[in-house]
């Protein structure tokens, strides 16, 4: 269903229809009486080196992909493959050995590094846990990861609180690359970054990628970001990827109603190209009460009577590009 | 919005005198450890009509300035030098009761986060026509009657249902869009919006950028929007002040900003923002934005600039114009920009 976009050697991570539900318990014996469909049945490849983007507004159930990718949230339903292979139950040595492959980047630097922790301390940890490296070889190790993500050697004895957001965010890449994952989660990674900053992370995780070959799957709500850093781009709408391309594709000839919305509500950095706002009041629906048929048919221009019977499958159009639109 | 460059506000009425006038500001933050300068020389004026941005980084002091307009300035920080005018209105020099006239009334301000502007156990109705009541000596009735209507406004759905409820029972964009109500209710001659949409999402934040351009356009309000965003800079601003370490760096008109931005900082940002539609690497600023409680001699931006001299570091530069009505405070600008 996917089309294959990565070298020969197949896709480093393969995910098929994932699936994340919560219940929605109420009452003195927590009776279930809904389901948050947060994610719902997303399927992607990722190539070696390479970026997949996943874009999509507040809700739309792209953190907790990542999330449920990184083992942090249980999956309801899905398959996740590296090289093809079938990774087996999430517990004792098949998580290890998950985590040894797949790692995540926060989006806060300022919560995901323990406060009471030295930073050679926080980047050891690791090591100690997968046994990676002679103990002691792994100080010199640590120090090695430091000075590749840009942060000096010298600081290795100081607390995560005497760097800044932007430090912090390397001290966090840093740990994720410790046990040379094939894929890294990145959700959010620099948004809560100044822009000037946030230009020096993004150039590190292209110049580690570049070293490396680890991929990334990179999770913003920021279009400009994801055009920039992404080699593919899947857009997801109410748990679901609604349009999946790569990058110049999606950019230059978005097709989905819901990605053509997004790019043109993204300001220019062109004053002179101000766009006509729309000034319509359409909110996304909540996760809670999905829309019958396709969940994007309450905002979307092109809806039609069949929008609202059925949702769209994702289908391939002209070789390059799944879109799931019944209308395009 | 979509106006061209020649069509501009500021072009077309040159005359009017600023709504909003503030002059050499000072604000310093008393702390235990002691006390700092955090905004300096601080001068701006918007027009009726005019939308003026002040962008900068996190710790610029472009919050603390946006609230010092409003007299909001938080326990620990005072206006230690400067003048702000609002109309004929000297607004340093009035009581705090003659002030709470003023705010909401004439100057009005719009928050980042409405969840935690707004009231949380007033219906957001009651909250607007608490402000019409205090401010037009209206009846309750014709108070909530005028809330109804604020909310219609701003294009509000089921604005009379929606004026029964709660902030927390609205979604994001309703929110902001009731915060914007709240602001306009009693028509001021000035809206201060501080990051009004970096909450929302993209679509939302279209939304309500279009909506506050329109309801400027009907009312003619002069608007000062502080943003970290030159994206929303280049959509909706007049004239632009970038900030650095609580200075004005940076000002021009909005054209002839991103034509040709004179200050190394200006650039920096420029080329730092990944945008859609742009290619190549970005060029990022080395190192970080220096704490205000420990500045470095002369140029605060020295330490980061590309540009810098012995100039730099042993003295600060002024702001000058460098081509008129463009101003830009570096010792080494280079004007073939």
């Amino acid at each position: 269903m996917t089309p294959d976009t990565s070298d020969i050697n197949g896709p480093v991570l393969s995910v098929r229809d994932l699936k994340v539900h919560f219940p929605i318990r109420k009452g003195v014996f927590q009776r279930q009486v809904g389901t948050v469909r947060a994610v719902d049945g997303v399927s992607f490849d990722i190539g070696r080196s390479e970026t997949v983007g996943l874009v999509g507004e507040s809700g739309c159930g792209k953190s907790t992909t990542g999330l449920a990718l990184a083992g942090l949230v249980e999956a309801t339903e899905g398959k996740v493959m590296f090289d093809g292979a079938r990774v087996g139950s999430k517990t004792g040595r098949d998580l290890a050995m998950y985590r040894q492959r797949m790692q995540i980047v926060f989006q806060d630097p300022f919560s995901s590094l323990n406060p009471r922790q030295r930073v050679r301390d926080i980047l050891r940890a690791p090591l100690d846990i997968h046994g990676i490296g002679a103990p002691a070889e792994r100080p010199q190790m640590v120090l090695d990861m430091m000075a590749r993500v840009g942060l000096r050697p010298d600081q290795s004895a100081s607390f995560p609180h005497q760097f800044s957001g932007g430090q912090r965010q390397r001290i966090g890449i840093a740990r994720a690359l410790m046990l040379k994952p094939d894929v890294i989660v990145c959700d959010e990674p620099v948004s809560a970054l100044d822009v000037s900053v946030q230009a020096q992370i993004l150039n590190l995780l292209n110049d580690l990628q570049a070293e490396l070959g680890v991929s990334f799957l990179f999770i913003s709500h920021d279009l400009g970001v994801v055009e920039h850093i992404s080699h593919k781009v899947a857009v997801m709408y109410l748990g679901k990827i609604v349009e999946m391309a790569d990058r110049q594709a999606i950019f230059a000839n978005p097709t989905h109603p819901y990605t053509e919305l997004l790019l043109s509500s993204t300001p220019s950095l062109d004053p002179r190209k101000r766009r006509n706002f729309s000034v319509s009041h359409d909110d996304v629906p909540s996760a809670t009460s999905i829309p019958a048929g396709c969940a994007f048919r309450t905002r979307c221009p092109l809806a039609t009577e069949i929008c609202v019977r059925e949702a769209p499958p994702l289908s391939l159009r002209d070789g390059t590009r799944l879109v799931a639109c019944h209308n395009r | 919005m979509n106006q061209t460059v020649s069509g501009t506000k500021t072009d077309t009425a040159p005359e009017q005198p600023p709504a909003l006038e503030v002059r050499d500001l000072r604000i310093r933050i008393d702390a235990e450890a002691g006390s700092f300068t955090v905004v300096d020389d601080m001068s701006l004026s918007v027009r009726p009509g005019e939308t003026l941005c002040i962008v900068g980084e996190s710790g610029c002091g472009k919050s603390m300035t946006a609230l010092s307009l409003l007299r909001l300035l938080p326990d620990g920080a005072h206006v230690e030098r400067g003048s702000i005018r609002v109309g004929e209105t000297d607004l340093l020099a009035l009581s705090e009761r003659r002030a709470e006239d003023i705010r909401g009334d004439r100057i009005a301000m719009i928050f980042q986060e409405p969840l935690t502007a707004l009231n949380p156990v007033m219906t957001v109705g009651a909250q607007i026509a608490e402000a019409v009541c205090r401010h037009r000596g209206l009846s309750l009735r014709a108070g909530w009657a005028a809330a109804v209507q604020a909310l219609r406004g701003v294009q509000m759905p089921d604005a009379e249902q929606r004026a029964h409820q709660y902030p927390h029972e609205l979604s994001g964009g309703m929110r902001q869009r009731a915060m914007i109500a709240l602001a306009l209710c009693c028509d001021p001659a000035v809206i201060v919006a501080d990051e009004p949409t970096t909450a929302l999402d993209v679509t939302v934040q279209a939304q309500i950028l279009g909506l506050m351009a329109n309801l400027q356009r009907e009312h003619g309000t002069a608007v000062v929007l502080i943003t970290h965003d030159l994206a929303v800079v280049a959509e909706i601003a007049d004239r632009v002040i970038v900030m650095y370490a609580g200075r004005r760096v940076e000002e021009a008109a909005i054209t002839d900003l991103f034509d040709a931005p004179l200050h190394p900082y200006t650039r920096g940002l420029m080329g730092a923002i990944p945008h859609v539609g742009g290619v190549g690497r970005l060029t990022d600023i080395p190192g970080t934005v220096p704490p205000l409680w420990n500045l470095p001699e002369g140029c605060a931006f020295a330490p980061r600039c590309p540009l810098a001299t012995a100039q730099c570091t042993a003295e600060t530069p002024p702001l000058r114009a460098h081509r008129p009505g463009h101003m830009a405070a570096c010792w080494n600008v280079t004007h073939d920009a």
